[in-house]
């Protein structure tokens, strides 16, 4: 096992460094630059912020000059948040994201995986149609229609919780937004587990142990849970990834000061540190829990062996 | 076992919660009579006022810092840093004299050796500005700016501890409003010695205005206190502000409506229908100093040398329907390229108020002269950056067009830096849309884009005798004949119609009851130092 994740370990890098490349380059292939407005800027005050910030060299050279700085932990300076360098903007987004996406994806997977599984064991029953119909409904409407509405619910009608902002950070700040970013994913997982499980429970290993007399109770929860969760669990690395790295619908909506918004401004406003910044963040996080993913196959797939 | 994790990270994660910075303030409506809070638009640039730009960071400076000059409630000027000031007879040269009680927030004198040392960081490349431009009226400036002279020769000098002289390239009737503008804000020496390129930032800020930077949680807030040390400390009432960045107009009402905000910088176009039938006394529209138009680039076909071609355009779009039922913001239609400005005489087209079937004849008539017609239709492209308010503009004109001349417009929507490239290029571009937000309340600050020469020209308009009055308005040291130049100078433009102007741009606010120093301006700068809360209007809600 060790051994493989460390051959894991080492076929990664190839894999950032493409990432890394093609992200820079596209980037940069994009028209425009962090230095057009709808106010333009006189030549030479544009050719000295571009020395100042080496755009004036080969392409090459600066991406070279990008790798060397990446190797000291060097994201370079934020060309749109002049006062902040980009490894502070993602130190500073990132424990936001984190804390709003462990807490949702946590959300998550207990209902999802328990409503998934209450459907499968109740297959056709009335159970079972309400889950899958409110989880068809949750992957229908998109959040940026849910969050408003909860917004406009749970805020501005009933006074109960904060419209958005992080506030002091209470626990009241975070319910909708932890609500909102959990909602797909409670959908998305639930029927993945309920598939699966319907599949398992026709399983001959189900039968052997239902015919030796388990009890229903043991036979779903030591027998049948594991094997179901697999396509939750490779679901899971990715979507994980996704969701603690922020999300710029719900960030935006709820004015949470997160990683996902980085994203997308950052393309915008050309900031090609940003982008990169983020992206490599990204890469990063990904291939991190991909692995994880499939170390935890092992413990859950007794014939996954590495 | 397995409880025990869930349990144990279930803990990690609750308590991660409560490691967040605090702040006295919930959200929610826990509103104090000495807090404000403030909807500001996107996340600020940077606090350094020499290298920002952008509204919504000029609107924390004007907290932070004490310009020479500052904004009265109503936007008219009134003494800042400098107590009172002396212009010399050609308006050449101005003699500041500053506060006598001055003080930068550690306790320092603010000296006119600050300034000095604040206009040549300003204006040296060094500093990386892109603002600096603007500071081109002081003599020597757009040398020192381009890297030609070193910036020790532009013309700023202390005469003494609390005296600073100005010399002007020309007679420049705005240059006291300039003042006002955050690349003139003084920082302080030793603190931009010792912290570099991050002086701007808390902890580390010493600023000389009412109010003290003293938390930025970058995309959350901007907390600033108020300046124990300010001259004028004694009439500040409010003690903290909040400066929330949010994009969304959408979020910032209803985080307004939930009592999170005092006032808003925008209200959502869609809601404003909602906004004037149940909360109308709390939504303010103002006249706000910006032009929004069509532009042609006439440097290609189909629209180089064509003025009458444009000038048909431009007479058969109506412009009343696109501000009443297109935007419907309280936009204000526009015939004449220049908002209304003091003592400035607005050039109205005559045509603007013939009747509209007048109009489209006329309109008609110039279109056949530029060769086009019922079986030879003009076929336009027309581009704007991507945003549903400008794709109803721009398909509500195509339509005019088609219905009253036959033109075939193609809308083509660009992301923002696409469309921005290509604007200026003037290659690809026919016709664009474009606004302009003036920087100072002076019909020069919207006439010099249009200058033959000017880099901000994206039309490629070259008019001889424009040129010549907007050259010869920067030396007319009268400032009644100077206006009469550019009020000529916008004339010749309009009759060759290198742009088709639609509307003037409004401030839309929403302000919460209880909030009173509040004055809608021209500029839309409201200072916190002005504001004060009504606590028996907050009780009341």
């Amino acid at each position: 096992m060790l051994n493989y994740a460390f051959k894991r370990f080492l076929g990664a890098w190839p894999t950032l460094l493409i990432l890394i490349a093609l992200a820079f380059f596209m980037i940069r292939a994009a028209p425009g630059g962090p230095f057009d407005s709808e106010r333009h800027l006189p030549p030479e005050i544009e050719a000295n912020l571009r020395a100042a910030y080496h755009l004036d060299e080969p392409l090459i050279q600066q991406f070279g000059r990008y790798l060397v700085g990446l190797t000291q932990g060097d994201f370079g300076p934020s060309f749109q948040y002049k006062d902040y360098t980009v490894t502070e903007l993602i130190m500073t987004g990132f424990p936001v994201s984190l804390r709003l996406g462990g807490l949702a994806m946590l959300l998550a997977v207990v209902v999802g995986v328990s409503a998934g599984s209450l459907a499968a064991l109740r297959q056709n029953s009335r159970t079972d149609h309400a889950v899958m119909s409110v989880s068809m409904t949750g992957i229908s409407i998109p959040n940026f229609v849910m969050a408003p509405l909860l917004i406009l619910l749970f805020a501005v009608y009933l006074g109960w919780l904060p419209a958005g902002g992080l506030g002091n950070g209470s626990a009241a700040n975070l319910v909708l937004p932890v609500i909102s970013l959990a909602l797909p994913q409670i959908a998305y997982i639930s029927r993945l587990t309920r598939g699966s499980m319907i599949e398992v429970l026709r399983s001959n290993f189900i039968r052997t142990a239902r015919a030796k007399g388990l009890p229903e109770r043991v036979v779903i929860l030591r027998h049948a849970l594991k094997p179901a969760l697999l396509p939750v669990v490779s679901y899971l690395g990715p979507a994980t990834a996704g969701v603690i790295t922020g999300s710029v619908v719900i960030e935006q909506i709820f004015g949470v000061p997160g990683l996902g918004r980085y994203f997308v401004q950052g393309a915008l406003n050309r900031d090609y540190t940003l982008v990169m910044g983020v992206v490599v963040f990204f890469g990063v996080l990904i291939v991190v829990f991909n692995l994880i993913v499939d170390l935890v196959y092992a413990l859950l797939d007794p014939r996954v062996k590495y | 076992m397995r409880t025990l994790i869930l349990a144990a990270l279930l803990a990690g994660l609750v308590t991660a919660c409560e490691r967040t910075p605090e702040l006295e303030v919930t959200a929610g409506v826990t509103i104090s009579p000495t807090v404000l809070h403030r909807g500001n638009g996107t996340e600020p640039d940077s606090l350094d006022p020499h290298k920002s730009e952008g509204t919504s960071t000029s609107s924390i400076q004007r907290d932070l810092f004490d310009g020479l000059v500052n904004t009265a409630p109503d936007g008219s000027l009134e003494p800042g840093a400098a107590a009172s000031w002396e212009v010399s007879d050609d308006r050449m040269t101005y003699l500041f004299r500053l506060q006598p009680d001055g003080r930068w927030s550690n306790g320092d004198p603010v000296t006119a050796q600050d300034f000095v040392f604040s206009f040549r960081r300003a204006a040296d490349p060094a500093t990386l500005s892109n603002y600096s431009q603007i500071l081109a009226p002081i003599l020597n400036a757009e040398a020192v700016i381009r890297g030609e002279m070193p910036p020790e020769s532009l013309a700023v000098e202390a005469l003494d501890e609390r005296t600073l002289r100005f010399r002007l390239k020309g007679p420049t009737p705005y240059f006291l409003e300039l003042l006002t503008h955050s690349m003139t804000y003084p920082v302080h020496r030793p603190s931009v010695d010792e912290h570099g390129s991050r002086f701007a930032r808390p902890g580390a800020l010493i600023s000389n205005g009412a109010y003290l930077l003293d938390e930025w949680v970058v995309q959350s807030h901007v907390k600033l206190v108020k300046n124990p040390l300010y001259r004028e400390a004694d009439k500040v009432r409010i003690e903290t502000v909040y400066f929330y960045p949010i994009e969304s107009p959408a979020t910032e009402l209803q985080r307004y409506r939930a009592g999170e905000l005092d006032w808003t910088e925008t209200v959502p176009h869609q809601q404003l229908n909602w906004i004037r039938q149940n909360l109308p006394e709390q939504l303010h529209i103002a006249p706000y100093l910006g032009s929004y138009f069509l532009g042609f680039n006439v440097l290609r076909p189909p629209f180089a040398n064509q003025p009458g071609l444009r000038r048909a355009l431009s007479m058969v779009i109506d412009r009343r329907i696109l501000t009443e039922k297109v935007t419907g913001g309280g936009e204000m239609p526009a015939y004449s390229y220049i908002p209304e400005l003091p003592d400035y005489e607005q050039q109205v087209p005559e045509w603007a108020s013939w009747p509209m079937v007048e109009r489209v004849e006329k309109a008609r008539q110039l279109y056949e002269e530029a060769g086009y017609g019922p079986a030879n239709s003009l076929v336009m492209e027309l581009r704007y950056n991507t945003s549903e308010n400008h794709r109803r503009i721009c398909l509500a004109i195509a339509a005019m067009w088609k219905q009253t001349l036959g033109v075939q417009t193609r809308l083509l929507n660009e992301e923002f830096k696409v469309f921005l490239e290509n604007r200026t290029q003037k290659i690809v571009t026919e016709a664009f849309r474009a606004g302009w937000i003036g920087d100072f309340r002076d019909p020069y600050s919207f006439m010099e884009i249009l200058y033959s020469t000017h880099g901000m020209n994206d039309t490629g308009y070259a008019g001889a005798r424009v040129d010549d009055l907007i050259a010869a308005s920067a030396t007319e040291p009268d400032p009644a004949t100077r206006l009469r130049m550019l009020a000529d100078a916008e004339r010749s433009m309009l009759e060759d119609q290198p742009i088709i102007p639609l509307f003037f741009y409004v401030s839309r606010k929403m302000v919460k009851p209880w909030v009173k120093g509040w004055q809608p301006n021209l500029l839309d700068y409201h200072p916190s130092r002005h504001i004060f809360i009504d606590v028996d209007l907050m009780d009341g809600q």
